[in-house]
């Protein structure tokens, strides 16, 4: 089976700093600072949702009542992506891939139940919950749920059609949405694709999923470098679409090929600690051949200790690279993080150049001819994209 | 042995199954055959205030026993991990190192009400913001209930080859999770595949959610009755439980350590819907599109399908596009079609890959499951149902089994005889 090149050829990136390619180059090259919301999900910081005009992407306010922060913020992306490309005559025919967390609760109506549970007496508990979810529960919000439905969302917002394929498994489901749909484009089946991830940061619902884990940063805004061995993620409200497509395509439409995916792999070490996760991200880079000369990396470094250690460990074997931790100015957006990493180094190429430090531990500047991006977990996988000039 | 665009053939090695009817393949095609149902009255909660307080519902063993139900992801891992270990061994794999990828097709899961609860009782207070400091350093729960958790349990036991993959395309999740498997074979990434659809979500808040959408049967008094596709008085499907697992080979690999060939999925075909997010199109395009995608990936012309194995999931709605599709696909004269949730009832996320596994058995045993509790017809649906009772067939070569989702994702496969 021939192997067909695959590019990027449109970006959809919203976060904290705002939205769109354009408005994150400059942000990112003035310095922009964090924007922090330190209060509303104490003792947990994020990095809030910007104002989106949701109206320009999803015009029926019908499909936006269908859906909660996470759907919308999605689906909004999609459509930036689509946009971006020139793609809109496109749809019927795109392929898409979404990496999708839960969907939204409604946290009023839990925490109302939840209180009379705790009070009911032992063995009316049961019949109370049923009692009290078949009359508080919007119907409609169960679609807001399933996590599915994003996709199902840009089928029906945007009409994209030619499949429509939902991976689960925070980080390292979107960088295996993007695996997959670049493999699938490369050996013909289809010749363009929507992949991504959104993740809206302020939902309890969220932060009581991960909170278990410890792995949550608590207090004031701290860079990754930071956190100290104890470490911490931040989350960090983002989305990210990215259209792939195969150079040919691309070129006999005219459209511009922002860059190329030079390689992308993944890997999940079940023994992460103690140098298993370094040696597997070090396999990865090996299989892809890859080499240092003219190289820089956008790190999808979470702030989780573990992860850290690890991923420090692979990246002392690059040498010295120019090295950017995104995640210190964006905060982590677990499905979406890849994929907005991924479109940071396609917006970089496209641009000729690389970012200013991101965290106070970035070292490194020069030319970089190509970016690799990195994607540790929080708490399993490890991946690598490697994007290139376009040709 | 190539297929007709030359890539490699996908054999099918070794299968798994639980469902409501029971642990093990061989159990369940037995009681298929018989037209045996599996739905009963829901004995694992409370069901006062329901409007459906029936389902089909895979119990393990310890909450036979007794015990507390467990939360979701833990039965939907351990269906997994049963099925996966059967088909190993019936591919004539041992367990722990398998030489490549899990494709694992699952429903998302999430914190549920007695987690939620017992952590309020350990915070004192209801708030999520006092849950949530609670529950630091709950390592458990944060594994059980992340969406990587469940692939990462699974892959560490089987030995699996690089990153698990779980998807969800809603009640085409069992279908996703094969043709993610067949294109890894296809496209050369792996030589075998762990490919499963599994679901166990019977709990009172799903049960809940699927009534609000109108979507249940409320056939409550006969539960065994309640499940009829294709059936005149069908009113909603029935959810119930289960997981099917598919040892995925290429066919010369296969061949080569003289595995037993159960039969090849030989063509994957999806489409999209944009139409409503639990609605087809009314002019079934989407579904359409689907089947007939399926029969140009498997290089087959309609004429080449001998059997169905319907989505039908006794929703009015449901049924009804199926039949216009399949009319579409067929002309006036479709192949006979029977849908297996008849007696097992939807399975969710674990369908797809249950009933391609009963297609392979079809096909193996040269006998088509029936559709039972068809009473009455529909009359404007028009099909061969196989009604009630199974049937002895001869020469049956390609299955078509199909799998449409809420959210407008449709997966068809074809399922072909060992060559």
């Amino acid at each position: 089976m021939t192997r067909r090149d695959v590019v990027i050829t449109g970006i959809g990136l919203v976060s904290s700093l705002g939205e769109g390619p354009d408005a994150h180059w400059a942000a990112l090259n003035n310095g922009a600072k964090p924007v922090v919301d330190a209060a509303s999900f104490a003792p947990f910081p994020v990095h809030p949702l910007p104002a989106l005009s949701l109206d320009a992407q999803i015009p029926k306010k019908g499909d936006q009542r269908q859906m909660e922060p996470w759907q919308r913020l999605g689906t909004y992306a999609a459509g930036l992506a689509i946009d971006h490309a020139g793609a809109r005559g496109l749809v019927s025919d795109m392929h898409l891939v979404v990496a999708a967390g839960g969907g939204e609760r409604d946290v009023a109506v839990d925490e109302a139940v939840t209180a009379a549970l705790t009070s009911a007496a032992p063995g009316a508990s049961g019949p109370l919950l049923n009692e009290k979810l078949a009359t508080e529960l919007r119907p409609t919000l169960f679609l807001a749920q399933l996590s599915n439905l994003l996709a199902g969302n840009i089928s029906i917002v945007h009409g994209v059609t030619g499949s429509s394929r939902t991976l689960m498994g925070e980080e390292e489901a979107a960088a295996d949405a993007i695996r997959i749909a670049a493999a699938r484009l490369a050996e013909g089946r289809g010749e363009i694709a929507l992949v991504g991830g959104a993740f809206a940061s302020q939902r309890w619902d969220m932060v009581l999923l991960y909170a278990p884990g410890g792995v949550l940063w608590q207090g004031d805004y701290a860079p990754i470098s930071a956190r100290g061995d104890a470490g911490g993620l931040m989350l960090g409200a983002m989305a990210a679409f990215l259209v792939l497509e195969t150079t040919e395509h691309a070129q006999a439409r005219g459209a511009k090929a922002l860059a190329r995916i030079g390689g992308i792999a993944s890997d999940a070490a079940h023994q992460r600690a103690g140098g298993g996760s370094a040696a597997a991200a070090t396999a990865l880079w090996q299989g892809m051949a890859g080499s240092s000369a003219g190289l820089g990396v956008i790190s999808g470094m979470t702030g989780v200790a573990e992860a850290r250690v690890e991923e420090e460990a692979f990246l002392a074997t690059l040498g010295s690279v120019p090295l950017r931790r995104s995640g210190s100015v964006l905060g982590h957006g677990v499905e979406a993080s890849f994929p907005a990493n991924v479109a940071l180094a396609a917006l970089a190429l496209s641009q000729n150049g690389f970012y200013p430090k991101m965290d106070p531990a970035d070292a490194g500047d020069g030319a970089v001819e190509r970016i690799l991006v990195t994607g540790f977990g929080q708490w399993r996988g490890e991946a690598l994209a490697l994007l290139e000039k376009a040709p | 042995m190539k297929d007709h665009l030359g890539r490699p053939l996908v054999a099918v090695t070794g299968i798994g199954l639980v469902s409501p009817l029971g642990w093990g393949l061989e159990k369940n095609w037995a009681a298929l055959l018989a037209g045996t149902s599996g739905i009963t009255r829901i004995r694992r909660f409370a069901t006062d205030h329901l409007k459906t307080t029936m389902a089909g519902t895979v119990d393990l063993p310890e909450e036979v026993a007794g015990a507390e139900p467990v939360p979701a992801p833990v039965r939907v891992e351990r269906m997994a991990a049963a099925a996966i270990a059967e088909a190993l061994a019936k591919a004539g794999m041992k367990e722990g190192a398998f030489d490549g990828p899990l494709m694992l097709g699952m429903p998302p899961v999430e914190m549920e009400w007695p987690q939620r609860v017992a952590l309020a009782r350990r915070a004192g207070g209801n708030g999520h913001a006092a849950l949530s400091v609670a529950s630091i350093g709950q390592r458990d729960l944060y594994e059980t209930f992340l969406y990587g958790g469940v692939g990462e349990r699974l892959a560490l036991r089987f030995g699996t080859k690089g990153a698990p993959i779980a998807i969800t395309t809603a009640c085409a999740t069992g279908a996703s999770a094969i043709q993610l498997g067949v294109e890894a074979i296809q496209r050369g990434e792996a030589k075998s595949v762990i490919a499963l659809g599994t679901d166990g979500s019977v709990q009172p808040e799903a049960v809940i959610r699927f009534s609000l959408l109108s979507a249940l049967s409320s056939r409550n008094e006969d539960p065994t009755k309640a499940s009829r596709p294709f059936e005149k008085s069908r009113d909603g499907f029935v959810m119930s439980e289960g997981a099917a697992a598919l040892i995925l080979e290429d066919f010369e690999h296969a061949r080569a350590r003289g595995a037993t060939i159960i039969g090849l999925v030989r063509g994957c075909g999806e489409r999209a819907d944009n139409f409503h997010r639990t609605r087809s199109n009314p002019d079934g395009s989407s579904i359409i599109g689907a089947m007939k995608n399926a029969l140009a990936d498997a290089g087959l012309q309609p004429g080449d399908i001998g059997y169905v194995n319907a989505h039908g999931t006794s929703t009015p709605e449901n049924d009804k596009m199926e039949a216009l599709g399949l009319r579409a696909v067929f002309g006036e004269a479709p192949p006979p079609i029977s849908s297996n949730k008849s007696m097992i009832g939807h399975t969710l996320s674990a369908a797809g890959a249950i009933e391609a596994a009963f297609s392979l058995l079809t096909l193996r045993d040269q006998i088509l499951p029936p559709t039972i509790n068809h009473v009455e017809p529909d009359p404007t649906l028009g099909l061969d149902v196989v009604p009630n009772e199974a049937r002895r067939v001869s020469g049956l070569r390609h299955v078509l089994s199909n799998s449409f989702g809420f959210g407008g994702q449709n997966v068809c496969l074809v399922l072909s005889a060992a060559p």
